[in-house]
Parts: structure tokens; C-alpha cells; sequence
């Protein structure tokens, strides 16, 4: 009875704390699983330099607002396009060679990629955590009442996620550079023969892809102000599992798998403290039970493999 | 084959050598233990990764050696080792300094794996060992020989208890890196040590190394209301652990261990981590012993520049073994053995010491703060004997 005992002493000012802290944490993940699905979509591989591009954002943020001192909407505008080009980039220089190539191969490219930009993290900025400037309009605390205190950036992830989320969903279902998108995914053969340039579709969902990143990036440092080169692993990983679990290839399922995330490693601490160490077993149990009752995720589709 | 063939050459002419010198060494010193001195081997890194550390540790002892260089009418002879930061290293200098120097007591090392290398030859010798600044609780366990003037990292759980009891908390939380000896080892001593006081730990969270987000655990402390918080673990994560709680609404004081002693901490936490408490095994700012007062004078005469904890803790490992052989009254290796295990009440530059059953020092630690974006020395805690 002892393992439930925190159902019983559960006030409403706690449930709305965590509440608040698992969406705003969800939130952030949905931001970045959509970067991977997006590549998935399109490329059928799994980027793992995704994470580290969340990474190099944080850091360019960083040396915008403490080194440069450019006033932080601009650094924030700057940082997106920044990341955006360092996600065309990599694709250009590590995945387009291996564009014919075993997936194998761009797979193992893109774990090299990522190890590259960390190390290169880490000889440029050097190990040492660095402080992401604090942006006193984000980073200030609202109480809410009834001893509930939330910092206004909390209020403003999930906002942002929505609009990015709907934007994209735009972009995609009714522009022609979206239908161009659509296509590739479907058969890229195809599309290639049909005349569509895949090689720019490509580099613009990488663009779009790290851009979504740079947002989710920006936000994270606001929340989360500790930046190391290896910053991005771990969101990486539980962002990827997000992905997984919301459907790989499918953008409302990256948001769906994000907030899953987020609020069940908040809630399962909320209700079983003893299993505080353990939360981070938490998204791989989810992957591990995903998989193994519906392999294609939440909303993924089943497709049948062409030969 | 060939590659192991070779090695197998080398490490038999390498061993041949070795007893060699061994020989050759003790022959040329036979009958020479001089009346007139006594040995005392310095067993510390001078080369390699741990050089820095060593080289300070160096300048105390040899402050120590210029301010007390006789002992029962007999001068103090340093017999300086270099264990080049290596374990291989530190066995063979651990064995030459004992079988072809004859010194009567070592005093070293900088690092645990050093120290624990020249564990067994010290045991097997019979020669008392005081370790400078090896704080892992490995190197003086089951083993009679090998004392310490440095604390062992959880030991600070326990300063921490008293230190928090003093302040009149009542109910604590624990938070700990449940991935870090270290922290886990604070949390623990902390947490026997209050209760033994009368205190009571309300809740013990656990987070993983390199987590980010700490608000589920907070949310669930605050709820419980507790006078301060000890969380031991590494100064990144707690910089963020402190910042979340203090967003959440949570004016608990917060306590750790020394490893939040780093700019960094300060630089990521910001004004959040103002007003914390954590245990450090030496202050410059004050001075707490008469011993610390002499220290701390020499050294500036003697180093033009301030002494570190390091220097500290070099200085005073040679005078345990200075006052055990004064009390002792003799400069036979298993007498100094018995003498530094009876050590009570010695007023040392790092606070009052005497040994526990294993040989770690049972003694005091400074406090520190955060105050203005500078760490600051806010109390001394004597822990009781």
C-alpha cells in the first residue's frame, strides 16, 4: 500500500505543478522528435546528429546574446537560421554522397556526424558547462495561485509548439514544396523520374527539420541554462523514442510521442518517489512495449515494403 | 606470440633489474641506519597527470620539515619519491623507498590509486603510511598501516548532519546523484548521522548523472515542506536542481559536498545558488588552529603567495607522523604505527584530529557559501569524538 501512498497525498496545487512541469518538458521533446521524423519520412534513416544540431544551437544562441551581445530576439532569429544551414550542411556533406549507398552506410554516417559535431563542441567551447543567458522576460516566475509558481516560459513552450506544429502541417498538406515532400517520401524513384529535384527537398525538410530544432533548442536553454557539448545525447535519445512511439514519419505523432514523454516521466515521479532514479527507464519501457504491440507507433501507417 | 614474447623479456629483465638495484641499494646502506637521522619518505606524483597536485603537496611537507626538522635529538631526513602518476610506478617507488632508503614512516600520496597501489607493501613492511590527499575509503580499509590527513569523501555527509542540525533544521530532504559514489556515500553518512542526532529525513530523491529536468522531484519535496535540502552530487546538475527549486517556489537552504566548489557552479546557478552551504577541508580566509596561524605565515614568507588546501594537507601529514614520533619517543616503524593510531586531540592547519578503527582523521571541516558571486567561509563544524 506504501507504493501508493503518494495517489493519496497528492494535492491539486502539486497535480497542477506537475502538470504544468510534464507539458512544458513534453513540449520541448515534440519540438525535436519532429526533426526526426522528418528525415525519417523523407530518407528512411534515423539522423542521429539531430541532437548535437540541438547542441550547436544552444551554443550559438549563447555566443549571440553573452559573447556578441546582440539583443536576443535577433540572436533567436539568427540562431534558427544559423541551425538551419548546419542541418543542410551536414546532410550536403555526410548524407547526399550516400544518397544510392545501403542504408547501412548513411546510418553509420550519421552516428559519425554526430560524434564529430561533439567533439568539435568540445575542442571549440571546451568541456566547461557554460550559462545560457538568462532572458528575464522568459525566465521569470508567474504564480499561478494556490502556491503554484510556473516561469513564464513554460507558458510559451507549448504555445510555440502548437504554431510551429501548425505551420508545418501547412507547409506540408498545401504548398507545393510540401506536396514535393509528400512525394519523395511515397517513392523517391518516382519522384525523381517525374521531375521533382529531390536533392532540394531534401535540404529544404533538413532545414525545416533543424530549424524545429533551433526553436526547441532555444527554449531548452531557457529552461534547462547548463550547456555542454554533450548536451543533446540524452534529449536525442527520449526525443527519437518520442518519434518512435508517436508513429516514425508521421509530424502529429512526433508532437503526440513528445507530450507521452514528457508527461510520463513527470507523472511517474509525481506518483511513485521511489522510482525517481528510474525515470529515464521510463521512455524505453515505452519504446519496448510500442514496438512490440504496434510497430509502425501511435499513428503511424502501415506500408507494405516495395521491392 | 612475438609481441608477447617480447613483453614477457621485458618484464623479466625489467623485475631482474629491480631486485638488483634492490640489492644493491640495501648492500651499499648495510649498517648504515644513521644514529644521527631519520628517514622519512615523501611518496607523491611529480611527474604526469597528477603532478600539479603532488608539487603542492611537496611545499607543505618541506614548510613542515623547515619549521620541525628534529625529532628526539635525531635530524628528519626527506627522502623524496616521484611515483610519476603511475600505479606501476608507485608500487616499485613505494618498495625502493622501503627496502633501499629504510625510511621509518612514507608520507603520500596525491590520488587514491597511488596510494592503494603502495597499500599492500606498506602492510607487508610494517612501515606506517599517511596518505596526503587520497580520499577514496579503499585505501586505508583493511589495512593497519595506511593512515590519512585528508577526510574520506562521505565523511562530509556527516559535517553536513552536524552543521545542519546545529542550524536547527528538524526535517530534511535528500537528493542524491544516485550514479555517484561519491554523492550516494555523502547521502548516506548524512543521513545515519542525522538521525543519530534526532533529526529526520523526510524524503531521499534520486536524479542520474547528466539529467536536466529536476521539477517532478522538487515538486514532490515541496510538498513536504522541509527545513534544507542536502544534495550531494556533481555542480552541474545542482546548479540546475537549485535553479528549478527556487523557480518552484522552494526557500529551503540547500547543502552539498566540496564538489560544488567550482566556478562553474556559480557561473550556471547564478543568484539561485546563493546562500548554499558545503564542506571543504580547508579555508585560507581563516585560519582555525594555531597551527593554521603558523602555517599560513610560513608560507607566505617561504612561497610568496597563498597556500591552498593541498599545501594544507601536505603539512599536516607530516606532522602526524612528527607527533607520533615525538610522543613515541622513537623512530621504530611499528611504535610509530601504534603512536599515529593513538593520535588524540592534535591541533593540525585542516582542524583537530584523531583516527577512527580504519585510520581516517575524524575531524572538523570549514563551511562555505555563496555570497556575491563568491564562494565564502561561513563557519567551522568539529565533529564529536
Amino acid at each position: 500500500m506504501e507504493f501508493f501512498q503518494a495517489f493519496a497525498n497528492m494535492t491539486a496545487a502539486s497535480f497542477a505543478q506537475h502538470m504544468a512541469n510534464g507539458i512544458s518538458l513534453g513540449s520541448l521533446y515534440a519540438m525535436i522528435a519532429i526533426g526526426y521524423t522528418m528525415v525519417y519520412g523523407i530518407l528512411l534513416m534515423i539522423n542521429f546528429a539531430h541532437g548535437d544540431i540541438v547542441m550547436m544551437a544552444c551554443y550559438f544562441a549563447f555566443f549571440g546574446i553573452t559573447v556578441f551581445h546582440i539583443p536576443w530576439f535577433m540572436t533567436f532569429i539568427g540562431t534558427i537560421i544559423a541551425t538551419a544551414l548546419l542541418g543542410v550542411v551536414i546532410e550536403r556533406a555526410a548524407y547526399r554522397p550516400l544518397r544510392d549507398a545501403p542504408k547501412n552506410s548513411v546510418l553509420i554516417s550519421a552516428i559519425g556526424a554526430s560524434f564529430l559535431l561533439e567533439n568539435l563542441a568540445n575542442y571549440l567551447f571546451s568541456g566547461r558547462p557554460m550559462r545560457f543567458p538568462d532572458i528575464p522576460l522568459l525566465s521569470q516566475n508567474i504564480a499561478v495561485g494556490g502556491g503554484v509558481q510556473i516561469q513564464a516560459i513554460c507558458f510559451v513552450i507549448p504555445v510555440i509548439t502548437i504554431i510551429s506544429l501548425v505551420v508545418l502541417l501547412h507547409i506540408v498538406n498545401h504548398t507545393k514544396t510540401g506536396m514535393a515532400m509528400r512525394a519523395v517520401s511515397k517513392d523517391y524513384e518516382i519522384a525523381r523520374v517525374m521531375g521533382i529535384n529531390i536533392d532540394n527537398v531534401i535540404s529544404i525538410t533538413f532545414a525545416i527539420g533543424s530549424a524545429m530544432a533551433a526553436i526547441g533548442a532555444i527554449m531548452w536553454g531557457i529552461r534547462y541554462p547548463g550547456i555542454t557539448p554533450m548536451l543533446g545525447v540524452m534529449p536525442g535519445l527520449k526525443c527519437f523514442v518520442a518519434a518512435v512511439v508517436g508513429g516514425i514519419g508521421n509530424i502529429k505523432g512526433a508532437v503526440l510521442g513528445g507530450f507521452i514523454l514528457g508527461l510520463g516521466e513527470i507523472l511517474i515521479v509525481a506518483f511513485f518517489p521511489q522510482l525517481s532514479g528510474y525515470r529515464d527507464a521510463f521512455a524505453f519501457i515505452v519504446l519496448i512495449l510500442i514496438l512490440y504491440y504496434k510497430p509502425t507507433g501511435l499513428l503511424g501507417e502501415t506500408t507494405t515494403e516495395k521491392v | 606470440m612475438r609481441v608477447k614474447k617480447f613483453f614477457a623479456a621485458m618484464l623479466v629483465s625489467a623485475v631482474a633489474l629491480t631486485l638488483l638495484a634492490g640489492c644493491g641499494g640495501s648492500g651499499a646502506k648495510s649498517g648504515g641506519a644513521d644514529a644521527k637521522t631519520v628517514k622519512v619518505g615523501v611518496f607523491l606524483p611529480l611527474t604526469g597527470d597528477n603532478a600539479a597536485g603532488g608539487e603542492l603537496e611537496l611545499r607543505g611537507i618541506k614548510l613542515a620539515n623547515k619549521l620541525y626538522p628534529e625529532i628526539n635529538g635525531k635530524k628528519i631526513e626527506l627522502v623524496v619519491a616521484d611515483n610519476k602518476s603511475d600505479k606501476a610506478e608507485a608500487a616499485n617507488v613505494a618498495a625502493r623507498l622501503i627496502e633501499k632508503d629504510k625510511v621509518k614512516v612514507i608520507l603520500g600520496s596525491y590520488g587514491s590509486s597511488l596510494a592503494m597501489a603502495a597499500g599492500n607493501i606498506v602492510k607487508e613492511a610494517k612501515v606506517p603510511a599517511i596518505g596526503t590527499s587520497c580520499t577514496n575509503p579503499q585505501v586505508t580499509l583493511n589495512n593497519d598501516y595506511y593512515f590519512r590527513a585528508c577526510f574520506i569523501d562521505p565523511f562530509q555527509g556527516t559535517v553536513m548532519a552536524n552543521y545542519a542540525f546545529k542550524k536547527g533544521a528538524k526535517k530534511v530532504a535528500i537528493v542524491q546523484e544516485v550514479s555517484n559514489d561519491y554523492a550516494v556515500g555523502l547521502a548516506k553518512f548524512f543521513k545515519d548521522a542525522f538521525e543519530k542526532l534526532g533529526g529526520q529525513v523526510i524524503e531521499v530523491a534520486n536524479y542520474q548523472t547528466g539529467d536536466k529536468d529536476f521539477t517532478a522531484i522538487l515538486t514532490n519535496i515541496k510538498a513536504k515542506n522541509p527545513d534544507i535540502i542536502f544534495a550531494p552530487g556533481n555542480f552541474t546538475e545542482s546548479a540546475l536542481l537549485i535553479k528549478q527549486a527556487r523557480q518552484l517556489g522552494i526557500k529551503a537552504q540547500f547543502m552539498g559536498g566540496d564538489t560544488w566548489e567550482t566556478q562553474e557552479f556559480i557561473d550556471v546557478g547564478g543568484k539561485d545558488v546563493e546562500g548554499i552551504a558545503f564542506s571543504s577541508a580547508f579555508d585560507r580566509e581563516r585560519a582555525t588552529t594555531a597551527e593554521a596561524k603558523k602555517f599560513m605565515e610560513a608560507y607566505k614568507k617561504e612561497y610568496k603567495g597563498e597556500p591552498s588546501a593541498f599545501n594544507a594537507l601536505g603539512y599536516d601529514a607530516y606532522m602526524i607522523a612528527y607527533d607520533a614520533m615525538k610522543r613515541g619517543g622513537t623512530d621504530d616503524s611499528t611504535k610509530i604505527r601504534d603512536a599515529i593510531a593513538a593520535t588524540k586531540g592534535l591541533e593540525l592547519v585542516t582542524g583537530k584530529t584523531e583516527f577512527d578503527k580504519n585510520g581516517d582523521p575524524l575531524k572538523g571541516a570549514v563551511i562555505k557559501t555563496v555570497k556575491d558571486g563568491k564562494f565564502k567561509y561561513i563557519d567551522f563544524v568539529d565533529v564529536k569524538h
